[in-house]
């Protein structure tokens, strides 16, 4: 074979050895070795996480385009995101990677219990998130500023009537928050669905940790889960910055 | 060209001809189709070479011909070579090709303004002195024309194919095409962006006349009132005028002669005023603040038509002094109708 | 083995004796389930072949419709909204549900493990996911059609797709984003494989040049699919609440749209025609005995068309007012992409040099392709030139240049690969003559379809369009004509490729003497591929490597 298989890491190496003449259930016949299923996984999982950035990336050069063209409704309505919460969120989140990333290490080590704690944790903080994130989008719902036909611009044409310490908008610029609201709404959406399906995953992986299929060595699926969820994180780690802090002055 | 006129006529007129070539009606037409002929004679210098190559080694290395293959890795020579011919030939075309599209696109100083406003599925053309012509357009011979067009609802493409010019017409957005007609006549004028169900229905005629035939046209088409006296009216019926005065206290900037000047904006930027500036700063006030006023224009987003927008701005693209904008403020408010005298200049389009 | 110097190379083992290998992935299993659960990429790609067939018929159908309408320049076939509703859905269709997927998910599918000398693709149960979101978004793109038609162009332009339309664009909006998704997935597992699964002995430079081209066009769908994904689904939801993204009146920029929309789909053009461009260096090298002149500059330039590739897309959009700088660069950089395909049309030239060349089927569609491709690219210099482009962008010259290279080009491949290789995967021959019969009527058919073509463009006749000035009747009835030979062109292999898979004659292992890793297996070939893993110990296209293997089993053999 290639020099890819040369060096693996060195406890995969341990576990190899140790493995040697096993053959575990989950290979699958047309890969050589564990090993190349194993690599082939995860850079396949690499792969599909670049179709994901690309997939983000066209929303990411729309906000782009729209907060250079649209600044000042940009600045105003990002300001009206709540930073505690959107903060709140990104602790939870981060608490979620982290367990992830243990479940990965417990899967590794072959810790069944630690494994199934560790992915209904990540789930807990997952649902806490959406949780606030729902919660975010009721708010922006009762002040009418989810774009469509129900958008009102008139916190931002006439923020002092809302005791919101803004410049008013005029009423054009005011108008383009709703472009704002969309894409706020469009890449935390697209962020939110992609924790969804994260969260099923999630459930029927406790699952299978809990009937003890990652207890043999064979951790390919919740590694490459951890892939995926660590790449949610990040994504919510660009959102957050882009469109809660962004026009944030802390020392006004 | 290279080729001597003469025999380029000859050339050009037979293939019209024989129906398989556009008709030469513009000056620009000589240009395009010399990098046309160019770029045939290289396709067909391209294909003739790889057919020749095809067809030379398959009767020469047939198989009955030639029963064992002789392996040869590669040439780097031979790939240089076909590397670096294709290349040049194409860095040429590139270049050529730039040239002529900014000569396409870049109106000459001295060219008359047309307004086009296209929409599902008709070509409006609207002249400065007022004629209006639906899927129609008359211009005169020999005169450069610059069309500034607009969409009022989905992409359109402007297209006269007999003077080799496109240009999408866009909707929110003034783009523009000029033209010097060469020959009188009638062209094709057709709507080339898929636009809807009737796409292929929004197809007009450009009718090219002699100076006189157009001096002619326009008197006898005119509908008594021009654009810029059309903005007149709109500029007071709007009650534009009430901050746009001209006087020294007034709320907004003084618009006498600022068309063609360059306005330093409220965020310190340089902006020339052109007449997609004048219409953004119709409809969207907020980022078009000259310095030392304050944000208070309101927008007229959805209130004015494509066509109200293209007679205000050819009445401010007119506008020399303000004394006219007083006296129709007076005349307003005594609820009378504008006065029908056309303002300076409007006959002649005025380009500073 | 026949060693009397012919005009072919084909050498098929005794009629009388031969049999189809009792034991191969064909009757491997039976019953419809275990076709429509396999996870054998030998399956799936007969299943992709299948279904791909069955969507080109019906774009065909279409493409019929349309010249029918042209006929006359009166609008006396069908209404205009009808005839819109036809290119829409010949584009959709012929685009993302044939041209796309055509050759890399039959045959690419089918061989790029095989040799590669893998079992399978890395992973079998994805690929058989991605046939099935394929299924899905050919069912939403025909529930479209039955349920009343799109008529946005396959191009989707806004504002006209989101406001001002009322047929059914999100249904076939979503339809091409599963369909998109599918060919994420077989982009995916190509690349996973190619890096991964190559057995021992096959370094990068040993894989055949139609893995190149492969590894090439998956990276262009692994990246540009998911941004026409995201542009269809802000269309989908500024359709649904009308948010303004892409609305002028509310601030938006349409451009927006065309620059995400063109990101993917002027990639996506080479997603098209790089798979084919790997067919013609195989069909090539095997009929001239030759290796491939120059491998690793047609290897490189295949991924230096997909670099360049994604930086070339406003060349599509140089008459809407995109800056003039901009403009300038796009123009320059789509110069440049064309240049590595002038050079893999020469190495193929070179490569028949000295060589030993027989004129079988797939041989005929080779030189067909190389004719028509190089035509049809250098007409896209005419388009990236830009003063050029102003006079012939949005005309016939458009519609007849990328025909040139999906139709002239790609299809001709597609049809040279499915020739050359379907001795493999069924076991059994084509008839000779008919298909050259085909071949050559494909191509009259095509040149008299699509050359008064570029005569009308010039002309100025705009694209789209459902009636037009009767000046343009002669050329276009011409077309027309041209278009009905094709069809036969197509109908042909269509019949005799299904009668052959009872009376072909039995193809064996290797009909055309041909070096590559699946020619060295049985047809059809195992379900496992191999029955032990391969060691590649040679070069692709070597030739006698392959007569001494040949000399060595005579010899063992007698």
């Amino acid at each position: 074979m290639d020099s890819t298989l040369a060096t693996p890491h060195p406890h995969e190496t341990v576990l190899h050895a140790e493995h040697e003449h096993v053959v575990l259930p989950q290979h699958r016949h047309h890969f050589e070795t564990e090993e190349q299923q194993r690599e082939a996984g995860s850079f396949g999982m690499w792969l599909f996480l670049l179709t994901e950035i690309m997939f983000f990336g066209g929303m990411f050069f729309a906000y782009l385009l729209y907060r250079n063209w649209y600044y000042p409704a940009f600045a105003v309505a990002s300001n009206q995101l709540s930073v505690p919460l959107g903060a709140v969120n990104t602790a939870v989140l981060i608490s979620s990677g982290f367990c992830m990333a243990i479940g990965v290490w417990a899967a590794e080590v072959r810790k069944r219990g630690v494994l199934v704690v560790m992915l209904i944790l990540t789930t807990f903080f997952g649902l806490i998130f959406l949780g606030v994130k729902a919660d975010e989008y009721h708010e922006k719902y009762e002040l009418h500023h989810i774009p469509g036909s129900s958008f009102s611009t008139s916190m931002f044409v006439n923020p002092a009537a809302y005791g919101i310490k803004e410049e008013p908008l005029s009423p054009d610029m005011a108008q383009k928050t709703q472009i704002f609201f969309f894409l706020y709404f469009a890449m935390t959406g697209m962020h939110a669905l992609h924790m969804i399906i994260g969260i099923v995953l999630l459930f029927w992986l406790t699952w299978r940790a809990h009937r003890g299929d990652f207890s043999a060595g064979y951790v390919a699926p919740i590694e490459n889960f951890g892939l995926y969820w660590h790449f949610v994180d990040i994504v919510w780690l660009f959102l957050f910055p882009l469109l809660y802090l962004i026009n944030r002055h802390p020392l006004h | 060209m290279g080729l001597s006129p003469v025999l380029w006529q000859f050339m050009v007129k037979w293939l019209h001809a024989s129906a398989l070539f556009p008709a030469e009606a513009s000056g620009i037409s000589p240009y395009v189709d010399a990098l046309y002929f160019f770029l045939l004679l290289m396709t067909v210098v391209g294909t003739a070479l790889v057919a020749v190559l095809l067809l030379v080694f398959s009767i020469r290395y047939r198989r009955e011909k030639n029963p064992v293959a002789t392996q040869v890795e590669g040439s780097t020579l031979l790939e240089a070579t076909w590397t670096i011919i294709p290349l040049a030939i194409f860095l040429v075309t590139f270049v050529w090709g730039a040239l002529l599209y900014f000569r396409i696109y870049n109106p000459p100083a001295n060219a008359m303004n047309i307004y086009v406003v296209g929409k599902q599925w008709m070509w409006k053309a609207e002249h400065p002195g007022g004629q209006h012509e639906i899927n129609a357009l008359h211009v005169p011979m020999g005169q450069p024309v610059q069309l500034t067009m607009i969409s009022q609802d989905v992409f359109h493409s402007f297209s006269i194919p007999d003077f080799r010019i496109k240009r999408e017409v866009i909707p929110g957005r003034y783009s523009t095409v000029w033209f010097e007609a060469t020959q009188a006549g009638t062209y094709h004028l057709f709507c080339t962006q898929y636009c809807g169900t009737q796409h292929s229905g929004m197809v007009g005629t450009i009718t090219v006349l002699t100076p006189d035939d157009y001096k002619k046209w326009l008197q006898q088409s005119t509908s008594g009132m021009s654009l810029a006296q059309n903005g007149e009216r709109l500029f007071a019926s709007m009650g534009c005028n009430s901050c746009h005065s001209g006087n020294a206290a007034a709320r907004g900037p003084n618009l006498a002669g600022v068309y063609g000047a360059k306005l330093t904006l409220t965020d310190g930027s340089q902006m020339l005023v052109n007449d997609a500036y004048l219409r953004d700063a119709i409809l969207n006030p907020s980022q078009h603040v000259t310095a030392g006023f304050a944000p208070i224009m309101p927008t007229y987003q959805g209130q004015i038509s494509e066509d109200g927008l293209i007679d205000l701005v050819e009445y401010i693209k007119n506008m020399q002094s303000n004394y006219r904008v007083q006296q129709t403020q007076v005349t307003a408010e005594s609820d009378l109708a504008a006065p029908t005298t056309p303002p300076q200049g409007t006959n002649e389009t005025v380009k500073p | 083995m026949s060693a009397a110097i012919g005009n072919t190379i084909l050498s098929l083992p005794d009629q009388a004796t031969a049999q189809i290998p009792k034991r191969n992935y064909i009757n491997n299993e039976h019953g419809l389930l275990s076709w429509l659960l396999t996870g054998d990429h030998k399956r799936i790609a007969i299943l992709y072949l299948i279904s791909i067939t069955f969507f080109f018929f019906i774009g065909g159908a279409f493409a019929g419709l349309i010249r029918l309408e042209l006929l006359t320049p009166q609008p006396d076939l069908v209404a205009a909204d009808t005839y819109n509703k036809f290119f829409t859905m010949h584009g959709i269709i012929m685009i993302f549900l044939f041209l796309v997927p055509s050759v890399p998910a039959t045959l690419g599918n089918f061989l790029i493990p095989i040799m590669l000398g893998a079992k399978d693709l890395a992973f079998p149960k994805i690929n058989l996911l991605s046939w099935y979101l394929y299924m899905i978004g050919g069912t939403l793109t025909l529930a479209a059609l039955v349920l009343g038609g799109v008529d946005t162009g396959w191009t989707f332009t806004t504002p006209l797709s989101t406001h001002y339309l009322n047929t059914h664009v999100i249904t076939a909006a979503t339809a091409i984003f599963i369909a998109g998704f599918s060919s994420i997935f077989t982009g995916l597992n190509f690349i996973v494989t190619i890096h991964r699964m190559r057995c021992p002995g096959m370094t990068w430079f040993r894989m055949p040049l139609f893995v190149w081209a492969h590894y090439a066009a998956s990276l262009l769908m692994v990246l540009g699919t998911p941004v026409l994904a995201i542009a269809l689904v802000l269309v989908a939801l500024e359709r649904l609440f009308g948010i303004g993204v892409f609305d002028p009146t509310k601030g938006g920029d349409p451009l927006l749209f065309q620059h995400l929309f063109w990101f993917y789909s002027h990639p996506a053009v080479y997603i098209m025609i790089l798979p084919g461009m790997g067919v013609i260096s195989e069909v090539i090298s095997t009929f001239s005995r030759k290796r491939v002149f120059g491998y690793t500059a047609v290897a490189f330039s295949s991924v230096a068309i997909a670099l360049f590739g994604f930086f070339v897309w406003e060349h599509h959009m140089f008459i809407m007012g995109v800056s003039n700088y901009s403009a300038l660069v796009f123009s320059l950089l789509t110069m440049l992409v064309a240049v590595p395909s002038a050079i893999k049309i020469f190495n193929w030239a070179f490569t028949l040099q000295k060589g030993s060349i027989t004129f079988e089927t797939p041989m005929l569609y080779a030189f067909g392709f190389m004719g028509l491709f190089t035509i049809g690219g250098l007409t896209g210099v005419f388009l990236g030139s830009l003063g050029m482009d102003i006079h012939l962008t949005e005309t016939y010259f458009i519609v007849a240049h990328f025909h040139f290279v999906m139709v002239g080009g790609m299809l001709m491949a597609f049809l040279a690969g499915v020739h050359f290789w379907w001795p493999k995967m069924t076991g059994r021959m084509y008839p000779e003559s008919l298909s050259k019969l085909a071949a050559v009527t494909t191509f009259i058919g095509f040149n008299l379809t699509f050359l008064p073509q570029f005569i009308l463009g010039y002309l100025g006749m705009p694209r789209r369009y459902h009636a037009y000035p009767p000046e343009f009747q002669v050329l276009n009835v011409l077309s027309t004509a041209g278009a009905t030979v094709l069809g036969i062109g197509y109908m042909l292999p269509m019949l005799y490729l299904a009668w052959s898979l009872k009376y072909g004659a039995i193809a064996g292992d290797n009909p055309w003497q041909a070096t590559g890793l699946e020619w060295q297996i049985q047809s059809p070939p195992l379900t496992e591929n191999f029955l032990e893993t391969p060691i590649m110990d040679h070069e692709a296209y070597d030739y006698e490597w392959l007569t001494n293997k040949t000399k060595k089993e005579v010899t063992t053999v007698g």
